[in-house]
């Protein structure tokens, strides 16, 4: 019963972020700020996990590969797929989920537990508007971000089975363009999108209608961190499903 | 001048406020006093129209919250003024950047017209040199004459305070009530102050509302709070040894 509350009120928070919008030439610094933390504050971590998750599904499938008849390039295509499918839009938000996710939720909390948000309001600013809808508009270049982790993943996983001697570049970038499905690229941007407004709106429920102190924020940002998981796995399956199969 | 009539305010089978009936008049600082869960801070809040009454009405000189249209209603909130307990300034925003929010977010003055009220204000609570600070960076005391000025930067006709005083030391308070005092007098605003602090009762209390289990026990001047045999109000705030020789000292004198 308590689940299905939540959700009728998370529906209603989202209704309610699009109504009353505050004056553009505030709503234009809080985007770009929420850009530059959100999306610019992330890229670091994005480019470190998807360099070495890429290299390690390049060195996995090369060593999984044993059989001679099995060309070389399947690796670098089992990569491409690995990376552009799943690991990029799946595994990077869900390393987002926890990042930016926890970073959404606390500091929605604590001006919650500071009455930041009831000085919002007495002052007659719809605060859902103010602090949840730059950063849907701010995630919405998170799609560049997982692009970037794409390429740097295939990159990781290049260097890793050049360098590790397990195929020839050659065979790397033939394996890259073996049965290409440019819907694939759709299909996975498509995927990001949905993930990104689930990370910029869930931890912000959780931020918002939060009840407590300090410790409260921290559970909070817990709890936000499993159900966006949740919700994107649960997405995840639903987007594959509609879209591939 | 606010109009209470008869609110009456319950949270799932908690019944907060019961029929709470009282007028707080304007160019007044109006204290609300009462223990811990009498009800000032639910009481509080259907004032600033955060918490919406079931029953009863508060009026506004005569504007009653629940029958505006939401414009209207957004205009009365800009008429209103807070001052929260922890002060609730934004941290990500310098000084000067809390007071020139409301200015920002409601007018269409140019950044010198802003600039220019902000250093009015500012000034009028006294702070001069910390227009570029950040709130973590200022005391306590500091923190609640930023949340004053900007509680006041649109000329609001309302100002409510909850409990202005807590965490401040007492020299401290006693200017922040007086500024409070003379900032209501001096803009002739309605001001209504949720309060522990018997000091600011017998200092600035024009007008106290004691609050009991979410009834009006009782209400009256600092000078009559003095008189009154009402025994909730005298255990209250007659509870320490000092408040209880000042209030004999006082009817020695008067007698």
């Amino acid at each position: 019963m308590r689940y299905l509350s939540d959700i009728g009120s998370f529906a209603i928070m989202i209704v309610e972020v699009f109504k009353k919008p505050t004056k553009w030439r505030m709503m234009k610094t809080l985007i770009l700020k929420e850009i530059d933390e959100l999306i610019f504050g992330s890229l670091g971590i994005i480019i470190f996990i998807s360099f070495f998750i890429g290299a390690v599904v390049t060195i996995q499938t090369a060593l999984n590969l044993t059989n001679p008849i099995i060309p070389r390039n399947l690796i670098g295509f089992t990569t491409r797929q690995s990376v552009i499918l799943e690991f990029a839009p799946t595994f990077v938000s869900i390393i987002m989920a926890g990042k930016v996710g926890s970073y959404i939720t606390s500091s929605i909390g604590t001006m919650r537990v500071t009455e930041q948000i009831d000085a919002l309001d007495v002052m007659g600013v719809n605060s859902l508007n103010y602090l949840v809808f730059p950063k849907i508009i701010a995630m919405l270049l998170y799609p560049f971000a997982i692009a970037i982790s794409m390429y740097v993943g295939i990159f990781g996983g290049w260097i890793a089975g050049v360098l590790g001697g397990f195929l020839t570049s050659a065979d790397f970038v033939e394996g890259l363009k073996l049965d290409f499905i440019p819907f694939h690229i759709t299909y996975a941007f498509i995927k990001t999108l949905v993930f990104a407004l689930i990370i910029a709106t869930v931890p912000s429920f959780h931020g918002f209608y939060m009840k407590g102190g300090a410790l409260e924020v921290g559970k909070a940002s817990t709890t936000a961190f499993v159900w966006t998981s949740v919700v994107i796995v649960i997405a995840n399956y639903v987007l594959t499903q509609l879209l591939l199969s | 001048m606010i109009e209470v009539d008869h609110i009456h305010k319950s949270f799932d089978d908690a019944h907060i406020l019961k029929g709470v009936t009282t007028v707080f008049d304007t160019g007044k600082t109006n204290l609300i006093i009462g223990q811990s869960g009498s009800g000032k801070t639910v009481f509080l809040k259907c004032l600033l129209g955060l918490f919406s009454p079931e029953e009863g009405s508060i009026c506004y000189d005569g504007k009653r919250y629940e029958q505006l249209t939401p414009k209207e209603q957004r205009n009365l909130r800009q008429e209103m003024g807070m001052v929260f307990q922890g002060s609730a300034l934004f941290d990500g925003m310098t000084v000067e950047g809390n007071v020139m929010f409301p200015l920002e977010m409601f007018t269409k003055q140019s950044k010198s017209e802003m600039q220019d009220r902000v250093d009015l204000v500012l000034k009028r609570v006294n702070l001069i040199d910390a227009h570029h600070k950040y709130p973590s960076e200022i005391s306590g005391g500091m923190q609640k004459r930023v949340a004053i000025a900007r509680a006041i930067v649109m000329n609001p006709q309302y100002l409510f305070c909850d409990e202005p005083n807590s965490g401040l030391d007492p020299r401290t308070a006693i200017i922040i009530d007086n500024l409070i005092k003379e900032i209501t007098e001096e803009f002739n605003i309605t001001t209504v102050i949720n309060t522990h602090d018997m000091n600011s009762v017998m200092e600035i209390g024009e007008k106290i509302l004691f609050l009991k289990d979410g009834l009006k026990e009782w209400e009256g001047t600092k000078h009559e709070i003095f008189k009154t045999d009402n025994e909730a109000v005298t255990n209250f705030v007659y509870s320490s040894e000092l408040f209880k020789k000042v209030r004999q000292m006082y009817i020695e004198e008067r007698n």
